[in-house]
């Protein structure tokens, strides 16, 4: 286990979580610095997806903590949980497809003026999302619903962003644009990351947690797990 | 290369999309032109000499043969035109009605999954409370017009009001049991008819003290109309494009959009998704209350007043496509034409049961063809 030097933004300890009946979570803990980028690697139904989805409240843990800045996320609904300053990312992009690129990212304010403060932001990480502003969110390709769910996660001033398999589905060419986004927003917010790429998210993360069967089994710094080829074979799959 | 391809694709969704659109306008024109066609030459052939009858029964007057009466026939006649006006100022009139009880219901079922059943009965409180606060004593010393105007008010709020307490009462904990949602909104339809027996009884309710525009008149190609049937339609049309202004040009229209489509994203993006819910159930109950209000004036209030609107609200709702506020309006429009042409169908057979039929025999001949409706899309 690595040491964190960093005070946590966001500290896990030994969360179970069900959906119906089935146990997904069976004691997840992890710990995310403020200003890093920690990413949960895993095999596919490990419980990475699971795991986000109990820290936004939207598949509730039923035992263990979540602390946010200190702040207990128990029995807090979805949509207090992301005013406290916390953007969600889903797998598969969930983007409005009935809406509009601008509405897709007004509807993310919650302030009057957020996204007008900042629109120069989010166009000059993702440009193409100007051109395609006044597209309906269904006409556009994956990457681009990709960027355009990231973008909607910056439009409030968030400090955690939380990002479901971002390269999910997408060629080569736009994942390269999508990691170069993401490493400039961890200059200014701190970023949970899950990602079954492991070379994007070697690129990208500082440290790891490692999620299976429910359990999160290692943590570390992303250089030491780089180094470490039996422990990434075991649980990754990866040679 | 890659993002060639992905800008090709692109470009034909776009295509794709406008071409489906295009196609859900065209047949919806098709079938408002076609009914209004059948209607036109349904009027013409059964006015004057009665084509029809001489046709299928035989009744050839004196003097005439069947050509001859056809020929005759075809001359339009001012009396054409005006029962055709007749045909028409009714759909309209019972379409924007079934758009008051409809558009709700769409909108709650959109964004919600949840069918109020109750909406028929709101609809009916509206009539009975627009009937007593217009014939109240105590509002004896205020003008009918007024009257009307303050009537129709409290309708709307007490439907609003009915509104809250289903869903924040009783619909909120069954939101995960969509049966269950059914049984109940069916369940408070039943309770409420059965209150609003033991206030006003079971004799309907008969407009008694006419407002202005319920005694004056307007003329197309001879025919008489009442104003108030005017009023009506001018009203469902204003509600209409005030609706489509608030879904299409507001935030809050922006989140319920959004919110049918995947109201799990909305909640996680900080809106509390549970207290929309409440304004847009409370929405789509004051307005089927200010629908029945509208419509107290020339049908009075009765106890079946709304399950009649319901049936054809639900045809409607799921002819336009479930969740789609335009298919709601085209299709009310749509179910309000087929409904006037086939009254005046049912007289001239003398068979009433035509008419109650109309909105489940093109609900069931429309889905038959497009299964997610005109303008709805697979669930």
């Amino acid at each position: 286990m690595a040491i964190m030097v960093d005070k946590p933004m966001l500290e896990i300890s030994d969360i179970h979580t069900f959906i119906g009946q089935f146990h997904i979570l069976e004691g997840v803990s992890l710990s995310v610095p403020k200003g890093k980028i920690h990413v949960m690697l895993g095999r596919n139904g490990a419980g990475k997806t699971t795991t986000l989805k109990s820290i936004m409240g939207i598949t509730p843990h039923t035992k263990g903590r979540i602390l946010y800045n200190g702040t207990d996320l128990a029995n807090k609904r979805p949509f207090q949980i992301a005013k406290m300053g916390i953007g969600y990312v889903p797998e598969h992009r969930a983007v409005f497809k009935e809406l509009t690129v601008r509405e897709n990212l007004v509807i993310a304010g919650r302030n009057k003026d957020d996204f007008d403060r900042k629109a120069d932001f989010i166009f000059e990480l993702f440009p193409d999302l100007r051109r395609l502003f006044t597209l309906g969110g269904g006409n556009l390709s994956g990457g681009q619903q990709q960027m355009l769910s990231v973008a909607r996660a910056l439009v409030p001033d968030n400090d955690l962003l939380l990002i479901d398999e971002p390269s999910e589905g997408l060629a080569p060419v736009i994942i390269e644009t999508l990691m170069a986004a993401i490493k400039r927003l961890s200059e200014s917010v701190t970023v949970l990351l899950v990602e079954q790429n492991f070379r994007v998210a070697s690129q990208l993360a500082d440290s790891y947690t490692i999620i299976d069967e429910g359990r999160s089994v290692q943590s570390g710094t992303m250089t030491d797990l780089v180094n470490d080829t039996a422990l990434i074979q075991k649980y990754l799959g990866v040679a | 290369m890659a993002i060639a391809t992905q800008s090709n694709a692109v470009v034909d969704e776009i295509k794709q999309f406008s071409n489906d659109f295009r196609n859900n306008v065209f047949i919806s024109v098709g079938l408002l032109v076609g009914i209004l066609l059948f209607a036109f030459v349904f009027t013409v052939l059964t006015s004057g000499n009665d084509f029809i009858a001489a046709l299928f029964q035989g009744e050839i007057a004196d003097g005439e043969t069947l050509g001859s009466m056809f020929s005759s026939t075809l001359n339009i006649t001012e009396k054409d035109l005006g029962d055709f006006g007749i045909i028409v100022v009714s759909g309209l009139v019972q379409g924007m009605l079934l758009f008051l009880v409809a558009s709700g219901l769409s909108i709650v079922f959109g964004l919600m999954d949840v069918l109020n059943l109750a909406q028929g009965a709101f609809f009916t409180v509206g009539a009975y409370v627009t009937w007593q606060v217009h014939h109240a004593d105590v509002m004896s010393a205020v003008p009918p017009d007024l009257r009307f105007v303050f009537a129709l008010v409290a309708a709307t709020v007490v439907g609003g009001i009915l509104g809250i307490i289903l869903e924040r009462g009783l619909l909120q904990p069954l939101y995960s049991r969509p049966i269950f949602q059914i049984v109940l909104t069916f369940g408070v339809a039943i309770v409420i008819g059965e209150i609003l027996k033991a206030i006003w009884g079971t004799a309907p309710k008969q407009w008694l003290d006419p407002i202005t525009l319920t005694t004056q008149l307007f003329f197309v190609f001879g025919q008489q109309f009442n104003q108030y049937r005017l009023f009506v339609i001018v009203m469902g049309l204003v509600l209409i494009f005030a609706i489509a202004f608030l879904l299409q040009r507001t935030r809050l229209g922006i989140i319920v959009r959004a919110g049918v489509e995947d109201s799990e994203m909305v909640e996680a993006l900080g809106i509390d998704v549970r207290l929309v819910f409440t304004g847009v159930f409370v929405l789509g109950s004051a307005a089927a209350a200010f629908g029945g209000g509208v419509a107290a004036p020339f049908l009075g209030a009765g106890l079946g007043l709304g399950q009649g609107y319901l049936l054809g609200a639900i045809a409607v709702v799921v002819l336009g496509g479930l969740g789609s506020y335009e298919g709601t309006a085209i299709a009310s429009l749509i179910v309000g034409f087929a409904l006037s042409t086939m009254q005046d169908v049912s007289l001239y057979v003398n068979q009433g049961v035509w008419a109650s039929l109309t909105p489940m025999i093109l609900l069931a001949l429309v889905l038959l063809l497009r299964p997610a409706g005109l303008f709805g899309k697979e669930r």
